[in-house]
């Protein structure tokens, strides 16, 4: 229970199911100060104190399990690591995969209890398929789909039939004070939301080239290359204009020399995209299907292998913005919510020769 | 349901709640001049008076609080500044390494911001200070030690501290000597005129009384420095409107705890006794800490090697068994015991510690019901200890 709405919410509607619940709040700050104040994050005093409000008003037991030295070994670490390979992390979903549904989860079971139960919006019904919310602006199947088949199946998701604008009004009807908080957004260990500034001191400055892709030209310099991601059109300060006056992109970062390249928002663009630790729910391939390269990001129709642990994503359309480290997942349409097939780490998104010379 | 957590506040005794009750009903401060406030200041004095006989101190020397905290605070703070008032020299702070928050955090607190020498005395394996290392502290400092405060029994673990020897070294040299009896009034016998002691902390809750009322004594020839100034009722060193029915309900209590301790003690200490003979026989490889003779009667305070404290407590409560780790919690996150750490416990022993205190509402149903609990908590918070290992 962050001390949100929507756990407040999942947590009373999974004790009104019958089930035997207990509350939990995560102490994810090694200096609680250190973290985001207030209403925006997840780690605060406050929120702990929300979230016991909430328990209390519920009627459930309520306890803070301190998993503040795996946090950051598995998330705030690996967060850093991430960008100083070159890599755009998603670290709510490593959050998901090696905190909530893993070391919380395990905890859990050897405890006595059956499952996790969170507010995440998302559907994991009777036949085991995760789903997208009802709420497609508000779901996060993207951020769960690197569950396996083991925590999913102790894994209970209570919101997914729900709307946000529903789960607020159930909140007030339940005389949840946390019913009008405002919803989170940033990286909850990121005090001051500036990820650059963050990076910058756990990383140091570490200048270098920022270069043209057609020509090799350095066009600028950078203070770390750490601060970009590819698709990054602001903040590239560069000096020397492009030839034809139009605007220029990150299109790759490479660790070993420090060095950004950029070039046009048509050389951004990749119909391949490989990627790595899959996980995969049976489904067998090539298949059809959607996949989504990134956190409410659009999806792009494409067929999908899976090849051991490796994925390989031909897009029946450009994507742009690829970027190593986010996940790809793979989406099947459904009525009933579209269907999560697996997904994996992107490792690079390729511009095959048809998209040279298609120049999109 | 079994309530094993005494030491964190115990139920009310039923002549106490008569008499807050009936005081409670009537109008009336204590400092009015008028029969109203006559009335009530009466019940007001009675109380102290019947305070002072309980516990051997002079109705003068007993000040209202509003309990353990703010008597601890007074006496650490408000000694430590007539001290220095009197002589600049004065800046050192002694107390036991493990005393309760309330004594630990102001003697902190006086050497981050007000320029003292925080010297904390170091405890043996069962957690008793030696007084020779008193002794040795006090020829080495005689003139820079504003302060002594040792604790009369431990909150946690029980163990009673050698309180006379520690008071007769402090008042031979001159030196305020403060005990925190918040755990030992009603449970060993205490008498503030006979310990030596400058300043003793009592609170009404841990005895039968209600929350929010306490006592320092202080001995009349003890300068103290007040930490809340106003209207001076408590002679002129705490201010702050008497809370008549709290200070009549707390008077009650302290006299029925201490004039019902021996039986208490007696009845309380055997049930005590079984339960850590049934614990043992239960989890083998659990360890005592403490004392095992010279320990509070009520309490019972284990490690469980292998296990988390947090994790039994979640366990146990489930099954409708009360009880604590025993030490304080920062976010809600258990920390390991300073107690006893001070012990010389590691961290997986410090945090694999339970207290269980029992009290006078306490029966053998409760140690029943715990060791129906226990041996399964157990077991399950061993496997529980296994989600530590990274992946």
């Amino acid at each position: 229970m962050s001390g949100g709405v929507d756990s407040a919410v999942a947590a009373a509607r999974a004790h009104e199911a019958g089930h035997d619940v207990t509350g939990v709040h995560l102490a994810l700050a090694r200096n609680p100060q250190t973290y985001r104040t207030g209403a925006r994050g997840c780690c605060t005093l406050e929120d702990s104190r929300d979230a016991r409000r909430a328990a209390d008003v519920i009627g459930i037991p309520f306890y803070v399990w301190d998993m503040a030295d795996q946090f950051h070994e598995n998330v705030v670490d690996d967060f850093v690591a991430e960008y100083a390979a070159g890599r755009t992390p998603n670290p709510c979903l490593r959050c998901n995969e090696k905190i909530k549904f893993a070391a919380v989860l395990d905890r859990a079971v050897a405890l006595g209890f059956d499952a996790v139960v969170t507010g995440h919006h998302a559907r994991l019904g009777a036949d085991g398929l995760l789903r997208r919310s009802v709420d497609l602006p508000k779901d996060q199947s993207y951020v769960l789909a690197v569950l396996t088949r083991a925590q999913l199946d102790r894994s209970v998701f209570p919101l997914g039939d729900s709307t946000k604008a529903r789960v607020r009004e159930e909140a007030a009807e339940r005389g949840l004070a946390v019913a009008e908080k405002p919803d989170s957004h940033d990286i909850c260990f990121i005090a001051d939301g500036d990820t650059k500034g963050f990076l910058e001191r756990r990383l140091g400055s570490a200048p270098g080239d920022i270069v043209d892709s057609r020509t090799g030209e350095k066009l600028g310099t950078h203070g770390g290359a750490y601060a970009y991601t590819i698709g990054q059109r602001k903040g590239l300060d560069l000096r020397v204009p492009a030839p034809d006056g139009r605007p220029r992109y990150v299109l790759s970062i490479t660790p070993k020399t420090n060095t950004v390249t950029v070039g046009s928002r048509e050389e951004l663009a990749v119909d391949t995209v490989t990627a790595a630790k899959v996980i995969w729910h049976g489904e067998s391939t090539p298949v059809e299907c959607e996949v989504q390269l990134r956190a409410h990001g659009e999806v792009v129709p494409a067929t999908v292998t899976v090849a051991g642990d490796a994925l390989t994503a031909r897009l029946h359309e450009p994507a742009r913005g690829v970027a190593a480290g986010q996940a790809i997942v793979a989406y099947r349409r459904d009525a009933g919510g579209d269907i999560v097939l697996g997904s994996a780490t992107i490792t690079a998104g390729v511009r095959s020769a048809d998209l040279e010379t298609a120049r999109v | 349901m079994a309530y094993l957590d005494h030491a964190a506040t115990t139920p009310m005794l039923e002549e106490a709640l008569e008499a807050y009750a009936s005081a409670a009903r009537s109008v009336g401060n204590p400092s009015s001049l008028h029969a109203a406030g006559r009335s009530a200041r009466r019940l007001v004095e009675e109380s102290r008076e019947r305070i002072a006989a309980a516990l051997g101190a002079r109705p003068s020397e007993v000040i209202f609080t509003s309990g353990g905290t703010e008597s601890d605070n007074l006496a650490t703070k408000g000694v430590f500044w007539a001290q220095r008032a009197s002589s600049l020299n004065r800046t050192r702070v002694i107390a036991s390494a493990v005393e309760h928050h309330a004594v630990l955090d102001a003697v902190d607190w006086l050497g981050k911001h007000e320029g003292a020498v925080a010297d904390l005395l170091p405890v043996d394996q069962q957690g008793r200070v030696d007084p020779e290392r008193l002794a040795e502290r006090i020829a080495r400092y005689r003139d820079e030690i504003a302060v002594i405060s040792v604790q009369w029994a431990n909150n946690e673990v029980g163990t009673v501290q050698p309180i006379h020897a520690l008071a007769r070294l402090a008042a031979d040299a001159g030196i305020p000597f403060h005990t925190d009896a918040v755990q030992a009034v009603g449970q060993i016998p205490v008498d503030f005129a006979a310990s030596g002691a400058a300043a003793l902390t009592v609170t009404g809750h841990k005895l039968g009384g209600p929350v929010g009322v306490g006592a320092l004594l202080l001995g009349r020839d003890v300068p103290c420095t007040p930490l809340l100034h106003g209207g001076g009722q408590e002679r002129d060193v705490r201010s702050g409107t008497l809370d008549t029915a709290g200070v009549a309900a707390f008077a009650v209590a302290v006299e029925s705890a201490v004039k019902g301790r021996e039986d208490y003690a007696a009845r309380v200490g055997e049930l005590r006794d079984e339960l850590v003979q049934r614990v043992r026989a239960a989890v083998p490889d659990a360890i005592l800490n403490g004392d095992p003779a010279d320990r509070l009667p009520g309490n019972a305070h284990f490690s469980f090697p292998g296990c988390e404290g947090d994790a039994l407590l979640l366990l146990l409560d489930a099954q409708g068994v009360f009880c604590s780790t025993g030490s304080a919690c920062s976010a809600g996150v258990a920390q390991p015991s300073h107690v006893l750490l001070a012990m010389g416990a590691d961290d997986d022993r410090a945090r694999s510690s339970l207290r269980f205190t029992l009290g006078h509402t306490s029966t053998i149903d409760d140690v029943d019901a715990l060791l129906a609990a226990l041996p399964g908590a157990v077991e399950r918070a061993r496997r529980a200890t296994a989600w530590k290992t990274p992946r």
